[in-house]
């Protein structure tokens, strides 16, 4: 009897633990998302419906005309065309550059190999801001402001994707390498044939990383830009607010679309995305 | 005469010396001209009187230094940096491990709230800056409205418990919170461990299943707590990852500057509460044009970084366990 009363005590427990768990969790992913939520519900309201005082979750007509009102009222067309040009270009250069640097310094033995590897590494540690200034000044004497080639070139080549990749190479058993090499296959056509189809996946994660640390970069394009013809869909939108002032119901149409195209491409490549934050702290 | 190593008297080495030079070459021109070159300039120039609204430049030694660490404005954005990083790094890490820790037991609805923690840390910070500056808008901000009304639960609560002895205990105030300087650097930290905290989560996550899940069942026979566990079990293993995430943290945390350009529209928060470091810099460097005193003030930046860091490794050098 009283075995079947602890059981059931204990049973009793670990139900109220459960339910702890979901609900703390639960809740904790609601206020999580609540900004997000607060934002479009907003981006659909009528004027009237942003300056109430009370919580008012959704608009009573959903106001759809507001996106393309807030479309229209800045050059958004031109601002995500640059930002997909930029992204795109950037992430393709940057995978190749890393891919080949990677290479060399996973499988390769060569003169000067750990001296060089650790000055890329040190890059690393240095913010970025200590580069800003002497970086702006050489864009100014190379007549690149303003010009797509300040927002690309700088940014195709990054110690972070060189770090990873190299360690995802490594892993990869090196007698392959050997008996490739020594069957006449050029080191070139490994890369591309062998090496680079098996790390699909840590190609994927340093993809998805720059496309993303594009798409969002801020400051580099705030100062390289100054007509709105080369505007990238961030510094964009901070011109916006100041055009439109408080209008938040169009700012948050703004803002959503702004952020649509990382939201879509991150649900998609979740997990992939994941894995790949995983990996890094992991090697870190 | 120096004699080489044996590798290296061969003909194959060198060959392949000059591939893996070919291969890196691109690498090597972008990281020379944009990051090995400034680190270098900006050490040059912030030695000098700098301007780029002139031809020549002006050697000054060490005078911006010295002018940057008696200006005032300079002392609040340190202030203000090292408060952000106090307030925001130790929160961000806590709770991302909380939220890592719950997610790892055996629960259905894992990958959707893992997305749901997750998702802010994708989004851009100058769009979700805007948002925030909406959520806390005086009048019309959802975090108003919902202190407000949470107020009016308590007290209502209060009243009924006490037998209406005690009345309006909280009295909510109506805070303006983008206008009133003491809550601008407790704002960023709000939105910036809602941004970062999924990020953490997903480190520790992967930190955590590394821990051989014996351990746990050895404990639990042996009758501790998941209270005792967490702490003797977890907390312990799981030291490299925290080592980890609070180092990139806090390098990150120093840069602080997107965030306060875009909540307070391109200014330094109301009476400079948001000067930061990188604001400092920011505003000396491309509204005012003087580089070489912006340099200096990098430069500092960079110092501070670098002294934290090192510091930090020294001092977890003992309290790190690294496994196997």
């Amino acid at each position: 009897m009283l075995a079947e009363h602890q059981m059931w005590q204990y049973r009793l427990r670990k139900r109220v633990t459960r339910g702890l768990l979901y609900g703390v969790l639960i809740a904790g992913a609601a206020l999580m998302m609540l900004p997000f939520i607060w934002m479009i519900t907003s981006s659909i309201k009528a004027p009237h419906e942003m300056t109430l005082r009370t919580i008012q979750w959704l608009p009573e007509v959903p106001q759809w005309q507001n996106y393309k009102i807030a479309w229209e009222a800045a050059p958004f067309d031109i601002y995500f065309r640059n930002s997909f040009l930029i992204a795109i270009t950037v992430m393709f250069i940057e995978v190749i550059f890393s891919s080949l640097a990677a290479y060399a310094f996973a499988k390769l033995r060569f003169f000067g190999k750990n001296v060089l590897f650790v000055l890329f590494l040190g890059t690393m540690m240095i913010p970025g801001e200590v580069m800003l200034i002497p970086n702006y000044i050489t864009m100014v004497n190379f007549g690149w402001v303003d010009t797509y080639y300040a927002l690309i070139i700088p940014w195709t080549v990054s110690v972070f994707s060189i770090f990873l990749l190299r360690q995802f190479f490594l892993s990869i058993p090196h007698e392959l390498f050997e008996a490739a090499v020594l069957d006449g296959c050029g080191k070139l056509k490994y890369l591309i044939t062998v090496m680079l189809p098996l790390s699909k996946p840590a190609l994927v994660t340093v993809m998805l990383f720059k496309f993303i640390g594009s798409w969002n970069s801020f400051l580099w394009v705030l100062i390289m830009t100054n007509t709105p013809s080369m505007r990238t869909i961030p510094v964009g939108l901070t011109y916006f607010v100041s055009d439109v002032g408080s209008y938040y119901n169009y700012l948050m149409a703004a803002s959503t679309f702004a952020m649509a195209p990382i939201l879509i491409l991150f649900l998609l490549l979740q997990k992939q995305f994941i894995q790949g934050i995983a990996r890094t702290g992991l090697k870190g | 005469m120096i004699r080489l190593p044996l590798e290296m008297r061969t003909k194959k080495y060198w060959k392949e010396t000059a591939e893996a030079y070919l291969y890196l070459l691109p690498a090597f021109v972008i990281l020379g001209m944009f990051s090995f070159y400034p680190v270098v300039k900006s050490i040059y120039m912030s030695f000098f009187d700098w301007s780029l609204l002139r031809e020549t430049q002006y050697f000054i030694g060490l005078e911006n230094y010295e002018r940057i660490l008696n200006d005032s404005v300079f002392r609040t954005a340190i202030t203000n940096t090292l408060r952000y990083v106090i307030g925001y790094v130790p929160i961000s890490i806590a709770l991302g491990l909380i939220v890592a820790v719950l997610l790892n037991s055996k629960i259905k609805l894992r990958g959707p709230l893992r997305v749901a923690y997750f998702l802010p840390w994708v989004t851009s910070s100058v769009a979700i800056s805007m948002v925030w500056r909406w959520i806390y808008n005086q009048h019309y901000g959802l975090l108003n409205m919902m202190l407000a009304g949470l107020a009016n639960v308590v007290n209502t609560v209060v009243e009924f418990v006490t037998f209406g002895h005690m009345t309006e205990v909280w009295q909510f105030a109506n805070p303006n919170w983008l206008m009133e300087p003491q809550w601008t650097i407790i704002n960023i930290v709000i939105i910036s461990v809602w941004q970062s905290l999924g990020y953490n989560m997903i480190i520790f996550l992967a930190g955590l299943q590394n821990i051989p899940h014996e351990l746990y069942e050895a404990a639990e026979v042996d009758g501790a707590s998941p209270w005792q566990s967490f702490w003797k079990i977890t907390l312990p293993l799981i030291s490299p990852t925290t080592f980890f995430i609070s180092i990139i943290s806090i390098i990150g945390a120093f840069k602080l500057f997107t965030e306060i350009y875009v909540l307070y529209t391109g200014r330094p928060g109301p009476v400079n509460s948001g000067m930061t470091i990188v604001y400092y810099v920011y505003r000396n460097a491309f509204e005012r044009y003087r580089m070489g005193y912006a340099s200096a003030a990098a430069y500092i930046l960079f110092a501070i970084i670098f002294i934290f860091t090192l510091v930090q490794m020294r001092a977890s050098r003992s309290r790190i366990h690294y496994g196997s």
